[in-house]
């Protein structure tokens, strides 16, 4: 009897070791809010109903992504599955070995016709200053918003208005970091888009950047996280501010504030996964991964946030907003009409002068 | 400080001044606290009175900043952790912080200074650079991001707490008690349960109470060492205040505010037992 | 032979008593045992590993092992460049790093002597591979003139030490030269000195409010009969019983633009709408809420040293003459200066430590030199920098440690 019971108790243990085995949790680090909220709706919710083994816990830590990553890789002890990198922080890890490469063609799921990934991403995103790591989710951009009751007659619509005090007065909130702020100051103050990293190399490109950033500086309110612009501007704290697009968006189209978009020298980034080295569940988080960038899933996550998809094929299935039953195509920063003029961050320039700047920077402001 | 029948007219007037003074200092210590009560009923998503609510209109007033809290399951969640992550630091400190202390008021002890000086260094540390060096130290020893590693840390800064109360309540601990026992026939554990207990269990159970309420207010160490399974009540705190300020906020304050009190009490209770019990003073 | 004592089973006395003692000092060092070995490893060995940080140098020497020894023979004083076998070992190393992926850590760790050398490396790691034999150097300047730089070269091999002083004096705004000399860096990269200055005086500054503040109070406290005073003392220590961020969060609620002062001077009409004064995220409403959080830390040891002053040495003084203002400053308050001492170093000590407060009520001016700790240790990632100016800040803080162990004795803190 003893023995009967325990050879069944041993042949239950390998039926449910059978079904167990490929169980397992995938930790994901991403932004937290409405942006985790969209993948948990495009990616992991239909994932996880497909493949009941795997549980996708969501980490909010994407901020802090890189020094985390960095600190774990270090100490050989990566507890991490998958992270959600901007393209500049995914050229770091990825230079310093902290990250696993990817092969496109391999790894990821060609377009709905046939086009291997390596085609169907937007070109040189997936190879971001030369690297060979990076998925890229999303094209999101950093712009503008302003509050549409705060000026009377004209509104602003150029770079150029934004440090113009006189025809708009009223608080601004800019990022609290050199980038992008020190192009967007030397295009205001004349230089054309295409010259900015010129201009900004030499030693009198930066100081006539600073000395523009100079004629607002006591007007700005300087923000650290993407959920506070849209709210500084909601509570009339400020009249102009930068933001991340689907911010912005979320607060005009959900949220009905009174705030338009002034999309003028919009300056794109990438936003994308990459695979910790050393994670214990390489193979699930491979396979996740397929699923997660493929056509469809790209084009979904649009349905609840407004941001572009990172491939071509993905464009066309950009549908209605989830909810609200808006067409989202207008409020991508990829749509034409909103993409008259934009900038590229030039990550590599800024790996060689962003310490130097950044110091700089500090001391300006504490001034 | 009663004011004698003979005072002249100055004193008087720098008297009823310096009460003044005072009554506005007290306003400046409490009046913010409590401050945030009536607003965190606010019907509208603000940190200010509204109208309706300084004419006394119920339709200004709400539950609702409460009834997010009880119904979201990331404060539920920080609850949960800051209360599992507190306790479990709170007994780590206390055991080895109350052991310490009986050790440090030993007559013999050697390098009692040196030993104290370290003892109580975590209170000292400014916390960003704890959390720093935690943060490193941890990951290396594969503890960061995890339930343990946090409650390790947080028992490591409360332990200066337990030391000191309870090496105060052994300051007028007289010896000869226990050699009395001793000569009685009482062996140490005896003693130990009989004599020693008793009398520190004030200066413990307070020790206690500010370890817990170290771990339980401490965000700096939790943002390091700590991700987003070990997110406490003031990580939402400080994060909710940066990125989108909401009264739901406020209502956490309030209710800390009330836990607050809960635990001034008892510890003032038991200041007083203490010192009635070794007649310091008729409390 | 002088007759010994003994006790009862014939153990000479002296060596039973000093048995005896040695067993009460072992016992009471086990007591502690447990305490400090769990501090050891969950605080101070942490701290150690974070302040070796500030020194730790390894890079250049693990990633481009040979170079750094070859470059050992060459007079980095002279005006030539190294010669060809430190061209050859360099370009071996490189592709080694390049293939081994550590090439990134390198440029990071250069990049923060000389910018420009993250780029260079990155555009040199994948090129490098093309060469495969002579001449090396000058197929290497081909890829970037820069390798043809001489102070490229010095400053590799200074770096070449396991350890390193760059980040203390980056810390303190002074860099190496490219001969290696100490010098101040670029004016308008000037921070941290500044900073530190900052920081101290804010925090002197925050003392001092603390102290007008807390005095009478404390002595209020210390005069009045006990029921009274113990009613009061709760006002005391409710605030000290409270929640950092429930205290910082009022004080927003308070101060801010649309916040209820503001709102409540709008309506008596003190200040018009449009004119709002601006009184958080900045100096103000870090010297507010400062002050209002470690206004307790300087009550309560002013408070338990003025409890000692017998009031009869005031009525004594006042019975011989003095006005009471002339018994107060020749009697009293020399009396409470070890309890000013006490709380103003506490005080001091807490607050240039601080970092949560600054960083939600700062703003741009009003943050202190830990809020750039925490910033290069989880945004820019300059581990080495956050742990030179941890050092600074831990050095400062333990010399007040030290002086107030002289003047109020560790064993003496009391709580509540």
């Amino acid at each position: 009897m003893r023995l009967l019971f325990g050879s069944s108790a041993l042949a239950m243990g390998v039926v449910l070791g059978a079904g167990t085995a490929l169980a397992v949790d995938l930790t994901v680090v991403s932004w937290g809010g409405a942006y985790t909220a969209s993948q948990q709706k495009a990616y992991h919710d239909p994932y996880m109903a497909e493949n009941p083994d795997v549980k996708i816990i969501n980490d909010d830590s994407a901020a802090e992504g890189l020094a985390k990553l960095r600190a774990q890789v270090e100490s050989g002890n990566v507890t991490w599955d998958l992270v959600d990198m901007v393209a500049s922080d995914a050229i770091t890890a990825c230079d310093e070995g902290l990250i696993e490469e990817i092969d496109p063609d391999a790894m990821l799921a060609a377009a709905p016709d046939g086009t291997p990934a390596s085609k169907d991403f937007f070109a040189g995103t997936l190879t971001p200053g030369g690297t060979n790591c990076f998925v890229p989710q999303i094209v999101y951009s950093t712009t503008f918003g302003y509050r549409t009751d705060a000026f009377e007659g004209e509104q602003p619509s150029t770079i150029a208005d934004v440090f113009d005090l006189e025809k708009f007065p009223g608080r601004r909130a800019l990022e609290k970091k050199p980038i992008g702020n020190l192009e967007w100051a030397l295009i205001a103050d004349g230089v054309s888009g295409d010259q900015v990293y010129e201009v900004l190399g030499t030693p009198e490109g930066v100081d006539r950047a600073f000395a523009k950033l100079d004629t607002i500086k006591d007007s700005v309110v300087w923000w650290t996280k993407g959920a506070q612009p849209p709210q500084l501007l909601a509570d009339g704290e400020v009249a102009i501010a930068s933001a991340y697009n689907g911010r912005l968006f979320s607060a005009i189209a959900e949220k009905n504030q009174p705030i338009a978009m002034l999309w003028d020298w919009q300056v794109f980034d990438l936003d994308g996964w990459v695979i910790p080295k050393g994670t214990p569940n390489k193979d699930a988080v491979l396979k996740y991964l397929m699923f997660a960038t493929d056509t469809q899933r790209l084009a979904d996550q649009a349905k609840f946030i407004s941001y572009g998809p990172a491939r071509y094929s993905s464009g066309p299935l950009v549908g209605k907003h989830a909810d609200l039953g808006i067409d989202m195509k207008p409020h991508m920063p990829t749509n034409e009409a909103n993409a008259k003029t934009i900038l590229n961050f030039d990550y590599v320039w800024w790996a060689d002068h962003r310490a130097e700047l950044d110091e700089r920077f500090n001391a300006w402001l504490a001034k | 400080m009663a004011l004698p029948v003979h005072a002249s007219s100055g004193e008087r007037a720098w008297y009823y001044s310096f009460r003044v003074l005072c009554a506005a200092i007290f306003v400046f210590l409490i009046g913010p606290i409590f401050v945030i009560v009536p607003l965190s009923f606010n019907e509208l998503p603000y940190f200010t009175f509204t109208p309706e609510m300084l004419s006394f209109d119920p339709d200004g007033y709400s539950i609702k900043w409460y009834e997010e809290f009880f119904t979201e399951q990331s404060w539920q969640d920080a609850v949960a952790n800051s209360f599992f992550i507190a306790i479990f630091a709170t007994l780590i400190s206390t055991t080895l912080g109350t052991l310490a202390a009986l050790g440090l008021s030993q007559p013999y002890m050697p390098f009692r200074t040196t030993i104290m000086a370290v003892l109580i260094s975590p209170m000292i540390v400014p916390l960003i650079i704890s959390a720093a060096g935690m943060y490193f130290f941890y990951t290396r020893m594969g503890i960061s991001s995890t339930h343990i590693g946090v409650i390790v840390a947080h028992a490591a800064l409360g332990t200066p707490f337990v030391v000191i109360t309870v090496t105060a309540t052994l300051v007028g601990f007289d010896r000869s008690l226990i050699r009395a026992a001793a000569s009685l026939g009482a062996g140490p554990t005896r003693i130990f349960f009989k004599i020693i207990v008793p009398l520190i269990l004030p200066g413990v159970i307070s020790g206690a109470l500010f370890a817990f309420i170290t771990s339980f207010d401490e965000v700096v160490v939790v943002l390091f060492v700590g991700s987003v399974e070990q997110r406490t009540i003031p990580w939402k705190m400080f994060s909710g205040i940066r990125e989108e300020i909401r009264p739901t906020i406020l209502a956490v304050a309030t209710i800390l505010v009330c836990i607050s009190i809960a635990l001034l009490t008892t510890v003032e209770l038991l200041r007083r037992r203490s010192e009635r019990l070794r007649g310091m003073s008729p409390g | 032979m002088a007759h010994e004592l003994t006790t009862a089973d014939g153990v000479p006395l002296r060596i039973s008593l000093e048995r005896a003692l040695l067993r009460s000092r072992i016992r009471a060092a086990l007591l502690v045992v447990p305490l400090m070995a769990f501090l050891l490893f969950a605080f101070i060995l942490p701290i150690f590993d974070m302040l070796y940080r500030s020194v730790e140098n390894s890079i250049v020497a693990q990633v481009l092992p040979e170079t750094v020894v070859v470059l050992r023979d060459w007079d980095e004083t002279g005006d030539a460049l190294p010669d060809e076998t430190v061209f050859e070992t360099a370009v071996a190393d490189i592709q080694a790093a390049f293939k081994a992926k550590t090439l990134g850590r390198l440029a990071r760790r250069l990049n923060y002597e000389k910018p420009g050398m993250a780029s260079l490396l990155r555009k040199s790691g994948r090129r490098s591979l093309r060469i495969t034999e002579a001449p090396w150097s000058e197929q290497l300047i081909k890829i970037d003139r820069k390798w043809g730089d001489i102070n490229l070269w010095r400053l590799i091999k200074r770096e070449s030490d396991h350890v390193t002083e760059s980040y203390f004096l980056a810390a303190v705004d002074m860099r190496l030269d490219d001969l290696g000399a100490v010098s101040w860096q670029p004016e308008n990269r000037q921070i941290y000195l500044q900073l530190f200055w900052k920081t101290v005086w804010m925090s002197g500054l925050i003392t001092i409010l603390c102290l007008l503040l807390g005095y009478p109070v404390a002595f209020l406290l210390a005069t009045l009969p006990l029921r009274t005073s113990n009613l009061l003392m709760v006002l005391v220590l409710l605030p000290f019983w409270t929640s950092l961020l429930v205290r910082t969060t009022s004080w927003i609620a308070l101060l801010q633009h649309e916040g209820v002062l503001n709102d409540l001077m709008v309506v008596v009409g003190l200040i018009s709408d449009d004119g709002r004064l601006q009184m958080i995220h900045n100096k103000i409403g870090t010297f507010v809420a400062m002050t209002h959080i470690l206004l307790p830390f300087m009550i309560l040891p002013l408070y338990s040293v003025m409890k000692t002053i017998p009031p009869s040495y005031m009525r004594a003084a006042r019975s011989l003459g003095a006005t009471p203002f002339t018994a107060f400053v020749r009697v009293y308050l020399p009396n409470t200066v070890s309890g000013i001492g006490a709380g103003s170093i506490l005080v001091f000590i807490l607050s240039i430590g601080y970092y949560i407060t600054p960083a939600l009520v700062g703003g741009r001016t009003g943050t202190f030199i830990s809020n750039f700790i925490a910033s290069h240790v989880s945004v820019t990632l300059n581990w080495g920098l956050a742990a030179a100016l941890g050092v600074i800040l831990l050095a400062l803080v333990l010399a007040l440690y030290l002086l107030y162990d002289r003047i109020v004795g560790i064993d003496n803190m009391k709580l509540g």
